[in-house]
């Protein structure tokens, strides 16, 4: 009798692949405002404003030439310790902070998701998009100190034909952080165990990936464990398209590029589950 | 014939009390495993209604159950209830922030709501960049907000302040301003929770006529929750009332706030003080009140009053330690607990610091009244000479101002011009 069309049905459940990409391209214009307000508001009323982007990193940079280089002496593959040690930190370091603030994702975000509904993913993704940007800003910093070396005469760099797979490193840092991310979100919405763990346990990470060492320096025996992860690849390749010294392997890349498939394929739909009732648990 | 917006179909939603811990575990263990199994979720059949007031024995509740009602286009629907009847939960099924345990509510149209003020909004960003932002959280895209820009600032007000960080609003303009992005919508669907409590009587009279307009001009549905009766009589068109997470009525606004009225009425009725009623006392042990009736001018124990007709409070007592000096208080509420009447036994000469010797005692009260159209109830205390309380009894009985053919322009008033001081009559009896 009665022919309604409905627009939306909100029910208890929904499929495991209803994913609202749709919804999501209509948020766009969120995802970018979210960017802005992340990037405006972290310096707000500081004098020294987007300047601390650069002061971070070389902090740390002196901080681990000292005590890896000088004090444990361990090798850099015959790169300056700076410049090994920057090339690593500023790849980690956006793999890091993705992880860590995609993975509390429903937590930091609950005031705002339990008063309006919008895509959840939207604060994922603007998460990553909000980091890439002050990712590039300290990539300029590697850049000033790579022209000092090069144009002083202390080291010659050795830029290749690898730096054109920079683009597929970035997606696979991103992919892979928001992946395990919004995975470990969506299970840490109502069992906030995990949480503890992922505390600590990305500085653990840190270590188990060739950051402040090369590959090359980890003993044979050792070398797949290392490989294991996924990240390592991505931060040898990217020392090795710079410097033209460490590691390459496709097939190793190529595992990185699956695990970040699958994990991100699985978070997807973990957290599509999940941010239906999210509100009443978290 | 008129389209639905909205319909509700057997919605229900259950909460889990308590902490979040080993046990929450347990349950989640048995109802994956139920699930797998292809059984019903065994948790469910441990939920009990939401009564908040009483222990019950199950962790689990029904904040809802079993809500089936319809919105038809361009009908302002007022949802009405006690607090943790389940209002604001359905509000949030309906906009999508968390889910429903069961059933299905099915839209035509784009939903936009506002359960909140300025959600999203950072206290870093100045007014411009949180009406965008607030704006795309609300679901609008740039250009949207580009066009009706001008307006919001505005309809807020706030035009001076627009590139000033938010956090140096007054709470005021904080609420001007987001009021003013939600206001500008563009959906067919509004829903609203509360959110008129804040702002100025002006602000609010202005939201009120915004929401009319959208409504019967633009023809979208807006969807309104509020325990302001002035608020929700004026706006709506339709209601439903909750009680306890079930559906108890569905009609006119008219009839839905009068049905609210009468289950107020009933709940807090006169007679003898139960144990329901909610109790005050400093000096313990000296003086309880044991009985409260209520009577119009023509002697009758009627809960109805005419406007300007004195009310006569009955108040027995029992004195159990000797008193040497006590002054009796009436604060008359309104609806939203505001204070509109207030008289004591110190502003009567005669009566001036009682003295009671132990026994029973009856008190009439009568208390001349020029209270507006509307509910209230009472709050009766004995206290000493220092202001602290022998016996009090909070928020007690109900009464009904009847209206003489106001029109509703004037009912929205509440009870607010009521104001008032006024000087009691009254009358001690012993009983014995």
């Amino acid at each position: 009798m009665e022919q309604q069309k409905w627009t939306e049905v909100i029910s208890a459940r929904k499929g495991l692949l209803d994913i609202p990409f749709k919804e999501i391209w209509h948020y766009r214009d969120l995802i970018i405002t979210f960017v802005k307000r992340d990037i405006t508001s972290t310096y707000k009323q500081t004098v020294l404003g987007p300047l601390w982007f650069f002061i971070s990193p070389i902090f740390t940079v002196i901080m681990y030439t000292f005590v890896f280089s000088e004090i444990a002496g361990i090798k850099t593959d015959g790169i300056p310790a700076p410049l090994f040690y920057l090339g690593g930190t500023t790849l980690w370091n956006y793999f890091q902070i993705c992880f860590t603030n995609s993975s509390a994702t429903f937590v930091n975000n609950a005031s705002i998701f339990g008063k309006v509904y919008f895509p959840r993913l939207v604060a994922p993704i603007s998460t990553i998009i909000s980091n890439l940007i002050k990712f590039f800003i300290q990539i300029g910093v590697l850049i000033i100190l790579i022209c000092y070396y090069h144009f002083n005469g202390i080291y010659s760099i050795n830029i290749n034909a690898y730096i054109l797979l920079f683009p597929l490193l970035l997606i696979l840092m991103a992919g892979i952080a928001m992946g395990v991310g919004i995975i470990a979100s969506a299970v840490t919405t109502k069992y906030r165990d995990l949480q503890m763990f992922i505390a600590f346990g990305v500085s653990i990470l840190m270590y188990a990936t060739p950051v402040i060492y090369p590959i090359s320096q980890v003993p044979e025996r050792f070398k797949y464990l290392v490989l294991l992860n996924p990240i390592a690849p991505v931060i040898e390749t990217f020392r090795y398209s710079i410097f033209g010294v460490g590691y390459f392997s496709a097939p190793a890349l190529a595992y990185s590029f699956v695990f970040m498939v699958v994990t991100l394929f699985t978070g997807i739909i973990m957290f599509n589950q999940v941010e239906k009732t999210f509100m009443d648990t978290v | 014939m008129s389209d639905i917006a909205i319909r509700v179909e057997d919605i229900s939603k259950l909460y889990r009390l308590g902490n979040v811990n080993a046990a929450t575990l347990r349950d989640d263990a048995k109802r994956f495993i139920a699930r797998i199994r292809g059984k019903v979720d065994p948790t469910l059949s441990l939920a009990q209604e939401n009564e908040r007031t009483q222990k019950g024995t199950s962790d689990y509740i029904w904040s809802l159950k079993d809500i089936n009602f319809e919105v038809t286009k361009g009908e302002i629907l007022g949802i009405i209830g006690r607090n943790g009847a389940g209002k604001s939960t359905l509000l949030k099924i309906l906009s999508k922030v968390t889910a429903p345990t069961t059933g299905t509510v099915k839209v035509n149209g784009r939903i936009a709501s506002l359960l909140e003020v300025g959600t999203g909004f950072h206290p870093e960003l100045t007014g411009r960049e949180n009406v965008y932002l607030n704006g795309h959280i609300l679901g609008m895209n740039k250009k949207e907000i580009d066009r009706k820009f001008d307006e919001i600032v505005d309809f807020s007000g706030v035009e001076r302040y627009i590139d000033t960080p938010v956090k140096r609003y007054s709470s005021g303009m904080y609420v001007r301003l987001a009021f003013g992005v939600a206001a500008h919508l563009e959906s067919d669907i509004l829903i609203i929770d509360e959110v008129l409590a804040v702002g100025d009587a002006e602000f609010q009279k202005k939201c009120i006529g915004k929401m009319q307009d959208v409504s019967k001009g633009e023809g979208r549905t807006v969807l309104f929750v509020s325990h302001n009766m002035g608020a929700v009589k004026n706006l709506c068109t339709k209601g439903i009332m909750l009680k306890s997470g079930n559906l108890l009525f569905d009609g006119t606004i008219e009839q839905t706030i009068d049905k609210y009225a009468s289950i107020l009425v009933n709940q807090r009725n006169f007679g003898s003080i139960g144990n329901d009623v909610k109790r005050n006392s400093y000096h313990k042990n000296f003086l309880s009140i044991n009985c409260v009736n209520v009577f119009n001018s023509k002697n009758q124990a009627i809960e109805e009053f005419s406007m300007n007709e004195e009310i006569r409070l009955d108040i027995e007592f029992e004195v159990t330690q000797k008193i040497d000096a006590s002054i009796f208080c009436c604060i008359i509420s309104d609806f939203n607990g505001e204070k509109v009447n207030y008289s004591s036994s110190v502003s009567h000469q005669a009566d001036k610091q009682q003295i009671y010797e132990i026994g029973k005692y009856k008190l009439s009260y009568f208390v001349k009244q020029n209270l507006m159209p509307g509910f209230y109830n009472f709050t009766l205390t004995f206290f000493d000479s220092n202001g602290y309380a022998y016996d009090s009894i909070l928020d007690f009985g109900e009464i009904k101002i009847n209206n003489f053919g106001l029109n509703d322009e004037f009912y929205f008033w509440d009870a607010k011009l009521g104001n008032t001081i006024t000087i009691p009559t009254l009358k001690l009896e012993k009983l014995s």
